[in-house]
């Protein structure tokens, strides 16, 4: 397969690159749980793509197609529940975000490692 | 925002239908595309519309916060109450086969019942979220 | 019924975490809780006791049978860890109903224990489910729930340490989903068993590899071994007391579960410790973990973080018999997942009953507590004593057969780092009891002993510290035969 027919896996790689990088190198605790997101919907792309059969349909029962080629319906399964898993991780990091808003003024990493010292 | 309008007629006329395709998603979900996690996402959306428009405290008053904290328990019920049932009718855990006397029809209303509880629960938990962030007084000010 | 174990497992605190919710009355709620760990605790020994004797014991969700459908399975390694699990649910919701009244606001308690019974909920699913899928949504609730006791703590720095371990959390997570993905498109399957049978197949391929270096990667990260450690002291300092007493016991311990779970019944111990060459990656960060994280220990100042830094080290322990891949140190390795959970949730309970009397577990606030609070300190002096390894407590137990493990070997260095670790151990816990026994009360605070519900529960567990030490019998036969099972040498 040519670089390019992988073309789903570099997205899902530079998707994942992009996400951690600005987990890690951003010190705003918003923009941490947009780094997570954007990390987490690139495993969601992985998965996806994972699912596809060349040619196949969405997994979906035609009436009377038996030889009806479906993608496979598993991945798309998970990711549902992952989708859900990553929503309420996002919930409770916001949430998390207002209390520290609340308790030390900012949400700036570095600000809040001054108020605690 | 008693001025805005076509935003408020616009609301009154489109959250009616929100909340009649999220049953439509729920009640196709057995053989189609669709489900409860769907369809208590767009319920949650259809009030969170409303209250966006005619204010948090007016939602608060149709759908009361104590209201919403029970139905996120109440979905978890419904669905491991099914499960109960299953194995009190002497199937395994979630085996829908046994609550009917057809395996195909027990298959029918078990998917149903327990989508309806994802429904609830994914419902309850949306609107609790929207509220519990929405009525946080100004941070800034 | 007997036969819907498994699931019931799972099931029964599933069903009462929104109940306790509903009922919205703390009295009320935690006595639901009570009565929910108690019969999990049964259930959990009636499943061990089944497997020690029938073997494995499957059980197919929605009658869906495996590999298709989700498959719960509970053998001697898995029962194992359910036990632990259980043991200390049910020691701890007792302890908490005092302990939470002092350190949480009243309308919260009911939430807190809704979160609580969740997260044993996700505890038991991970160690009883037999797909590798599950085990990830498992994991996920376990851990939302906890970020959200943690986040209860009355410090405010329990909000930022709660924040620093979702984020690493969910990193960890998400790396082993990657991890599961990858198994699943070469294989097509995400039965554990089925996943065993299909992998040696495609093993050659560059994908296998990659998804074992993600799962590494994430259960590393949530087990906090070494080099990713780095959530766990602030969140086992600034949690509710009864909160670190129940994840310091379960939550890495169940972690280290899903690595034997990964690395030995899915990998094999062919693929994983010849071909992956994990115990080059796995001993020298256990061995790093054993030193540094028990000299930084020696230099706490607050008592919880000191035993936070301490658990790091211990789980290095772990890992360190894990790592050698043999029966004696696989055994070592499981014995010591009990035997710690044992100890720690001893030291952590007694340091809760600390925090209820004098309202902070800094030591220079602990001056002379021997005397005011002579039964909490005993306590933390037996955890203690079996934290160093001395003979009669359990420390020691694991601690001779990880020796012996190493020495099987000929590893002399390693045995040499054990002892070493163990003389660490006894420099950070003599900090404690030198302050707490050999300087003066201020009896203008009036510090008492703490009252009965803290003590007994604690006490429970320091004379499980001592019973154990003294009849290992069967602790060692469970953890021999886990060790057997999973290396495959007794199928």
């Amino acid at each position: 397969m040519s670089a390019l027919g992988l073309f789903n896996y570099w997205a899902a790689i530079f998707l994942m690159m992009v996400g951690f990088y600005t987990l890690i190198a951003r010190g705003n605790l918003i923009k941490k749980i947009i780094g997570l997101n954007i990390f987490q919907t690139s495993v969601f792309i992985l998965y996806i793509t994972m699912g596809k059969i060349t040619g196949g349909t969405a997994p979906i029962f035609v009436e009377g197609g038996r030889d009806v080629v479906y993608s496979n319906p598993i991945p798309h399964v998970l990711i549902l529940t992952a989708i859900v898993v990553g929503v309420a991780t996002s919930a409770v990091g916001l949430s998390l975000v207002i209390r520290i808003k609340e308790a030390y003024g900012t949400i700036e990493e570095d600000e809040i490692e001054d108020e605690s010292l | 925002m008693d001025d805005r309008v076509i935003l408020r007629v616009g609301a009154k006329v489109l959250i009616p239908f929100i909340l009649l395709f999220a049953l439509y998603v729920q009640f196709h979900g057995d053989y189609g595309p669709g489900g409860g996690f769907q369809a208590g996402v767009i319920f949650a959306a259809g009030f969170v519309l409303y209250a966006l428009i005619y204010g948090l405290g007016n939602v608060r008053r149709v759908l009361p916060p104590r209201a919403v904290y029970i139905c996120s328990a109440l979905g978890v019920l419904l669905y491991a109450g099914v499960g109960y049932v299953t194995m009190a009718l002497g199937g395994q855990f979630l085996d829908y086969d046994v609550l009917a006397h057809d395996p195909e029809h027990g298959q029918h209303y078990g998917i149903l019942l327990v989508e309806l509880g994802v429904l609830i629960t994914v419902f309850g938990v949306m609107v609790s979220v929207f509220y519990a962030v929405a009525g946080r007084r100004r941070l800034d000010t | 019924m007997s036969h819907h174990l498994p699931v019931l497992l799972v099931v029964v605190p599933l069903v009462a975490a929104p109940v306790i919710a509903l009922l919205n009355r703390p009295r009320i709620s935690w006595a639901v809780a009570v009565a929910v760990t108690l019969w999990v605790l049964y259930a959990a020994l009636a499943l061990l006791s089944q497997t020690m004797v029938d073997g494995a014991i499957h059980y197919a969700l929605g009658g869906w049978v495996a590999p298709y459908g989700i498959e719960y399975v509970v053998d001697p390694v898995n029962a194992w860890v359910i036990v632990i699990v259980a043991l200390i649910g049910a020691l701890v919701t007792p302890y908490a109903r005092m302990s939470v009244e002092r350190e949480i606001s009243e309308d919260r308690i009911p939430l807190f224990y809704a979160a609580f019974i969740l997260c044993l909920t996700g505890l038991l699913g991970i160690a009883v489910t037999g797909d590798v899928f599950n085990v990830f949504v498992f994991l996920e609730i376990s851990s939302l729930s906890a970020y959200a006791l943690i986040a209860l703590g009355k410090d405010r720095r329990a909000l930022t340490a709660s924040f620093q371990y979702l984020i690493m959390g969910s990193v960890g997570a998400t790396f082993i989903v990657i991890g599961i993905g990858l198994m699943y498109v070469m294989t097509g399957t995400l039965n554990m068993a089925d996943l065993a049978n299909r992998l040696p197949e495609v093993a050659s391929t560059r994908t296998i590899p990659v998804a074992f270096t993600f799962l590494t990667v994430g259960i590393t990260l949530k087990l906090a071994l070494f080099p990713l450690h780095l959530w766990l002291p602030n969140a086992y300092t600034y949690a509710p007391s009864a909160v670190t007493a129940f994840l310091a016991s379960t939550a890495t311990k169940v972690a280290v579960y899903l690595l034997l779970r990964f690395f030995f019944t899915i990998f094999g111990v062919t693929f994983s410790f010849d071909v992956m060459q994990l115990d080059r990656i796995l001993m020298p960060l256990a061995l790093v973990a054993i030193l540094t994280m028990s000299l930084v220990a020696i230099y706490q100042e607050n008592v919880k973080r000191l035993l936070a830094y301490s658990s790091i080290a211990q789980i290095g322990y772990i890992v360190l018999g894990i790592s050698l891949a043999s029966v004696l140190g696989l055994t070592a390795g499981i014995l010591h997942l009990f035997n710690h959970a044992l100890m720690k949730g001893a030291l952590f309970m007694s340091m809760g009953c600390v925090m209820y009397r004098v309202g902070s577990v800094r030591l220079e606030r602990m001056g002379g507590l021997g005397r005011a609070m002579p039964w909490t300190m005993a306590a933390f002096v037996v955890g203690g004593l079996s934290l160093i390894g001395a003979p009669l407590t359990v420390g020691f137990i694991s601690k001779w057969y990880l020796v012996q493990a190493a020495l099987e070997q000929g590893m002399w260095p390693v045995a040499g780092v054990v002892l070493l670790g163990s003389l660490l151990a006894l420099m950070y816990v003599w900090k404690v009891i030198e302050v707490a026994y050999f300087r003066e009360v201020d009896p203008e605070l009036g510090i008492t002993e703490a009252p009965l519900s803290l003590l007994a529960p604690t006490w429970v567990l320091a004379l499980s510290n001592v019973y154990f030490g003294i009849d290992a019998s069967r602790t060692v036969g469970i953890a021999t035969r886990a060790a057997e099972l999973l290396l495959g040498v007794l199928s």
